[in-house]
């Protein structure tokens, strides 16, 4: 049963990724509303997994590679709903569904099983320390998106070869604001994931920073948006620069995530 | 009943011919009074815009209302026939219809897909219907020709694009900028263009405007038209840095704004968007300032670009809203005529309640003691014998046929049936 959920999400998931592919070609209104939907269908297939892996487990299920590579993609579905409250960008999903879609097929590919949980991460640092993380994972994932979208509207603009997308696309301005928000959401989550994690690995190990791959990755990460945000803020480096930036944040978020998990093992092996 | 079209637009007739034909709000309530009295005409609806005066007419002879109509136009406007005759045009059954529903969907306009002629048709409908000079015949047409507007509308992208200068620098604002409402809008010289594009560009909402000029006086002048601040030209580049917006259109023979200067400015501006449209030829924007981040500069050339592939665009559409014209017409058509038979159909069904009571009355007249009961039965049974009598007559008038024309000219025939009658 629970296998199925997972598994139906994915479905619907594929098959949202297909239409915002066939949107960002030949837009249709009922295309739109179609990917919306299958989107909605599948998160709810997708959150119905995660509370029945909750109940089965007794525990937040983020704690194994599959868990949290399948939470990474509930956050970022969760946060592209939350900003349709405001910003009504369906097209948003044409370029973050592919996202989804890549995490979801990692996640499919790997064991499922449910095991007793380690002592170790039998705390309640467990759900506050990931949910945060993953949140703010997903909002620069969302940034990510944004971000390719203000790459191919300037492209239109500056090119002066308006077509394709041009008239689909928000503004230039609000997507760099948007783009904007988002770290802005990302950024203290992620300060707040990587202080939380200290937090928790003084009071499971007995000391707040051993130099764990995916420490000094998160660190890198959370530099790079320092940078973005400073350099925006001091130097006024928004638009183009700003989209370039997001998007760099975003493949070292990715690369850090499946590279560490490929090459190393270190404290965060659950994961 | 027939469908007239009469009329002439922007291709047949210039503009000294159409403002002497136009109907304003009086004149146009005395003329569909005067056309739905003339001989031959039942409807009327008139259509007056600065680019076409047209009458959609009701008649039961085309030659004869046409004549009429062209008659009613010369004395009417007291104009030149032969000039009328040069001009106007005349379409009738089929090619009236899909006159009146490519005007309608806005194929037949100088810019196509504009959106105001539906709206000056809906307009010119509802003042005849206002005037009772409508009947079931314009009524019905003019429904449908709104719903083929509309579906014409939602079913391609004519009206889409912008296709002309000065709304295609508001589409790309647009696309710049989130709200124009909060923007900066600074017009650099001046020129008939660069001024229609600033009026646009009002309409959507800037507020703030700063005009700057070589001569003050000139800049004043220009300030006070659009509620700015006048500024001189030596001071325009302080000026700049607060500006989002920025049409140019100086006669000046060189750039008066270089890539360095540009620079600067968009240091200042701490890199927020700026949209410049240099409309002066020769060009008074450095193209290189496009280079920058930020900076869209957008020439003469560029927005005639876009200009021209819009109304491309919009040509590709047409074709396809002239496919949803000619299917339209077929279903209208279904309808037309079975509007044909359906006088006949009363004519007949007249004739045999008449032939019914007359006989009836005749009988009772030869014997007056027949008692009330005998008498029912008497008038039950001469009902009955008329009904199934002109029972299978009347379905196959009903009937949706290719032949119902030929059905309708034999029954009217074999039952004496003239014209008269069947109106």
């Amino acid at each position: 049963m629970e296998s199925y959920l997972f598994e139906f999400a994915l479905i619907f998931y594929f098959l949202a990724t297909l239409v915002g592919i066939v949107e960002l070609f030949r837009s249709r209104k009922i295309t739109s509303l179609i990917m919306f939907f299958l989107v909605g269908v599948g998160f709810t297939f997708h959150s119905a997994n995660i509370i029945y892996r909750y109940i089965a487990a007794g525990y937040i299920p983020i704690t194994n590679f599959h868990e949290s590579t399948s939470f990474f993609s509930w956050s970022i579905i969760l946060i592209f709903f939350l900003l349709q409250l405001r910003y009504r960008m369906k097209i948003l999903s044409s370029f973050v569904m592919p996202v989804v879609l890549v995490l979801m097929i990692s996640s499919s590919m790997l064991s499922r099983e449910i095991r007793p949980l380690s002592p170790v991460l039998q705390s309640y640092w467990l759900i506050i320390h990931t949910v945060i993380a993953f949140l703010g994972n997903a909002a620069f994932a969302l940034a990510f998106g944004v971000g390719t979208m203000y790459l191919v509207q300037e492209h239109y603009v500056k090119s002066k070869n308006i077509g394709g997308l041009f008239a689909r696309l928000p503004s230039l301005q609000t997507l760099d604001e948007l783009n904007y928000r988002l770290i802005t959401i990302g950024f203290p989550l992620l300060t707040l994931a990587i202080l939380t994690g200290s937090l928790w690995a003084e009071t499971a190990w007995g000391s707040f920073w051993r130099w764990d791959p995916r420490e000094v990755w998160s660190l890198v990460t959370w530099f790079i948006y320092a940078i973005i945000l400073h350099a925006r803020l001091i130097a006024g480096w928004r638009g183009k620069r700003a989209a370039i930036l997001s998007i760099a944040g975003f493949l070292t978020i990715i690369i850090a995530f499946f590279g560490i998990k490929l090459l190393h093992k270190g404290l965060h092996v659950f994961l | 009943m027939k469908i007239l079209v009469a009329g002439l637009n922007h291709n047949t007739a210039d503009i000294e011919i159409r403002e002497k034909v136009a109907f304003n709000k009086d004149k146009l309530r005395e003329g569909l009074t005067l056309v739905k009295n003339l001989p031959y005409i039942d409807e009327v609806v008139i259509l007056s815009t600065c680019n076409r005066v047209e009458l959609y007419a009701g008649v039961r002879d085309t030659e004869k209302a046409s004549e009429s109509i062209k008659n009613f136009l010369t004395e009417f406007h007291n104009i030149d026939r032969s000039l009328l005759d040069k001009s106007i045009y005349l379409y009738n059954d089929v090619n009236a219809v899909r006159h009146i529903f490519r005007v309608a969907s806005s194929l037949d306009s100088m810019v196509i897909g504009e959106p105001q002629i539906l709206g000056q048709l809906k307009e010119a409908y509802e003042f005849a219907l206002e005037n009772k000079t409508t009947g079931i015949l314009l009524n019905k047409l003019m429904k449908k020709a709104i719903s083929v507007a509309k579906r014409v509308r939602t079913e391609t992208r004519i009206a889409e694009n912008a296709v002309s200068i000065s709304f295609a620098a508001v589409e790309l604002a647009k696309k710049i900028f989130t709200d124009l409402s909060g923007k900066v809008f600074m017009l650099l010289g001046a020129g008939e263009m660069a001024e229609l594009a600033a009026k646009h560009l009002m309409n959507n909402g800037v507020k703030e405007v700063i005009v700057a000029n070589r001569r003050y006086e000139r800049a004043c002048e220009l300030a006070k038209e659009f509620n700015g601040r006048p500024v001189s030209l030596e001071n325009f580049l302080r000026e700049i840095v607060h500006s989002d917006i920025i049409i140019c259109s100086t006669g000046a023979p060189n750039y008066i704004l270089l890539k360095e200067q540009m620079q600067k400015v968009m240091k200042e501006r701490k890199q927020r968007q700026v949209f410049i449209i240099d409309i002066s030829v020769p060009r008074n924007i450095d193209p290189k300032i496009n280079d920058l981040d930020n900076v869209f500069l957008y020439n003469i050339d560029d927005l005639q670009g876009i200009v021209d592939a819009n109304m491309f665009e919009r040509k590709k559409e047409a074709d396809k809203a002239e496919k949803i014209v000619e299917e339209e017409i077929i279903p209208y058509f279904h309808w037309l005529s079975s509007l044909e038979s359906f006088p006949t159909i009363i004519a007949l069904r007249k004739r045999a309640e008449k032939i019914k009571n007359d006989e009836i009355e005749k009988l009772l007249n030869r014997f007056p003691d027949i008692d009330e009961k005998k008498r029912k039965a008497i008038e039950y049974m001469a009902s009955s014998i008329v009904n199934k009598l002109i029972h299978p007559p009347t379905t196959a008038l009903k009937k949706d046929s290719e032949d119902r024309d030929l059905m309708v000219a034999i029954i009217k025939k074999l039952y004496g049936i003239n014209d008269e009658e069947s109106r």
